[in-house]
């Protein structure tokens, strides 16, 4: 079974439980997770701490194997030992910590690392570094040393060295949770801007609620499964529940739904502060 | 607070960007005309050897274009050091006495040969420091694995040690800022790491050291999975952004200095 046709990446009834040093299960991390990711989508994952977010992430690229289920990327098994280079180049992944994912001491030297290990000649490595590190924007810092950048500066330098190994996905496990507003708007626009202009498929994990609103779709993620799926516009209606899950509630949304609360008659789909410039606006154009 | 302000200044390799010749040879060329002089200037004992080696060195500062002040800075920490040699030499070997004090007796000899052995010390720590000051840690690092990728077939893992120095050289920085870190939570707390003996001082760090290594062994764990998602599986089959290159300037350079040196070795 290769899971659905249009399906880039196909999440079959995934299990999962960490073992402990003894060899015993420690419980289940992931429960019966299934989840079809298209080509091209921009698809957000959130869910309240230890919901098992990093562990899905982590199985999207075959670092960790189902305990039960399956993963197919492209129509590879990541529990194919055959294609575990192939699936983890096509779908790269960055990590929260900027800090703990660089490797080089230069940040070309970084860029290079992922096409090095794939062996790649030379002329075709250095002609990688420079257009990821364009793309990311960081292409005057190529000689500098990573811990001179700021954060948001090195979080684009771990995207480039991703980006250096043309991945058609990329996962990223909370890239901005570290970071200050300014390098968090960085990181953003660089992932919008990959998805929508390099047609990359985009997994993002955040526990910034106005960062999945930005995505096609938002998955939420509780003790191990998922809980609810869908648009950002019709999943962030739901308050109650995500309150239910401890999960923050952005607050153009809130005052949206205070405001049809007291009967104004805004539209459904209100996700951003302009958007509830726009409607407020039309609003009063209408009375 | 001079602890802290410290750890900032520390520069690895103490690297000196540049264009010179000296710059542009291959790391390889360097190092293996270092290693070789190291071990010749062991072997000179005269005078003129010394004069004449130290005139290569001075030649290789000049093309090397690094400030002079550069390099002596080197010989600061260890200035003590070579006092010390000349002293205990200068007064601790037999021979014809030029002037006495007491139990202190300065002969000639042993002024001579304490001279030499200053001279000798002097030379080696210039001589490596232009290795380090023209060339960088990463270009070092790679010199050094492909000089030591022969000796994978007894055993040597040169790729492991140059990817373990690698990571030190970018990690250095990032866990002396994080010192700096708890260094200072922990004096906003009161902790006290600059009076009291050296017991004491030492005492004091401890708190800091059970953190840092926390931390440590956590990046450790992160940069490994970081790794292996970008397809890391050992130095079998990679490539390299930079590939070494030995042109005919680095032949030359190479075979030029090993003719010097072994004859200054062998005749000096
Ligand atoms: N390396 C590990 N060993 C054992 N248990 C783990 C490990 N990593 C995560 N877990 C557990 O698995 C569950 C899911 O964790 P995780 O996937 O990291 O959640 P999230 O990323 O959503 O915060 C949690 O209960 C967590 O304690
Ligand atoms: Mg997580």
């Amino acid at each position: 079974m290769m899971g659905n046709k249009d399906s880039f990446i196909t999440v079959d009834k995934v299990s999962f439980s960490y073992t402990g040093e003894s060899g015993a299960a420690e419980g289940t991390a992931l429960d019966q997770v299934s989840l079809n990711i298209a080509a091209g989508e921009f698809v957000a994952i959130v869910g309240h701490n230890g919901s098992g977010k990093s562990t899905l992430a982590k199985h999207l690229n075959g670092l960790l194997l189902p305990t039960s289920g399956d993963v197919w990327v492209a129509g590879m098994n990541t529990k194919d030992e055959q294609h575990r280079w192939d699936i983890r180049q096509t779908v790269g992944m960055v990590f929260q910590n900027p800090d703990n994912q660089i490797v080089a001491a230069t940040v070309e030297e970084d860029v290079a690392f992922g096409p090095e290990n794939l062996g790649l000649p030379t002329e075709l490595i250095r002609s990688r570094v420079d257009e990821a590190l364009a793309v990311v924007g960081m292409s005057e810092y190529a000689e500098a040393p990573p811990h001179s950048l700021s954060g948001g500066q090195k979080q684009r330098v771990a995207i480039a060295g991703v980006i250096a190994m043309r991945p058609r996905c990329l996962v990223l496990d909370e890239p901005t949770a570290m970071l200050d507003p300014v390098g968090r708007r960085e990181v953003m626009e660089t992932i919008s801007r990959l998805n929508e202009e390099e047609g990359i498929t985009v997994v993002l994990i955040t526990h910034f609620m106005d960062e999945a609103v930005k995505a096609h779709r938002v998955v939420v993620m509780d003790e191990g499964k998922i809980v609810q799926e869908g648009q950002p516009a019709a999943v962030f209606q739901e308050i109650d529940l995500l309150r239910e899950l401890r999960l923050d509630v952005p607050p153009v949304i809130e005052l949206a739904s205070r405001l049809r609360a007291k009967s104004l008659a805004l539209p459904e789909a209100i996700l951003t502060v302009d958007e509830m410039v726009t409607a407020l606006c039309q609003l009063r154009s209408e009375v | 607070m001079v602890p802290v302000a410290t750890f900032r200044h520390i520069t690895i390799g103490q690297y000196i960007p540049g264009e010179s010749l000296l710059h542009r040879l291959d790391p390889r060329t360097k190092i293996l005309v270092t290693l070789l002089l190291v071990v010749g200037l062991f072997f000179i004992d005269t005078y003129l050897g010394y004069g004449l080696a130290a005139l290569y060195i001075a030649l290789a500062i000049f093309r090397s274009g690094i400030p002079p002040r550069f390099l002596f800075r080197g010989l600061r920490p260890v200035i003590i050091i070579i006092l010390l040699t000349f002293m205990l030499n200068s007064f601790m070997t037999e021979g014809e006495i030029l002037w006495q004090w007491g139990f202190l007796t300065l002969t000639k000899e042993g002024l001579s040969k304490g001279g030499m052995l200053a001279i000798r010390l002097i030379l080696l720590i210039v001589g490596t420091s232009i290795l380090t000051l023209t060339t960088s840690p990463l270009a070092l690092t790679d010199g050094l694995e492909s000089l030591l990728r022969p000796g994978k077939r007894i055993g040597i893992p040169a790729h492991e040690l140059a990817m373990m120095m690698t990571i030190a050289l970018r990690f250095i920085p990032t866990l002396l800022e994080e010192t700096e870190k708890i260094m200072k939570a922990q004096m906003a707390r009161g902790a006290d790491f600059e009076s009291g003996n050296l017991l004491q001082r030492a005492r004091s760090l401890l708190p800091l050291l059970v953190p840092l290594f926390v931390s440590a062994f956590r990046r450790a764990d992160d940069l490994a999975v970081a790794m292996e998602a970008r397809c890391y599986r050992g130095g079998e089959g990679r490539t390299k952004l930079k590939q070494l290159a030995f042109h005919t300037t680095d032949f030359l350079v190479l075979v030029g200095s090993s003719f010097f040196v072994l004859w200054l070795a062998f005749s000096m």
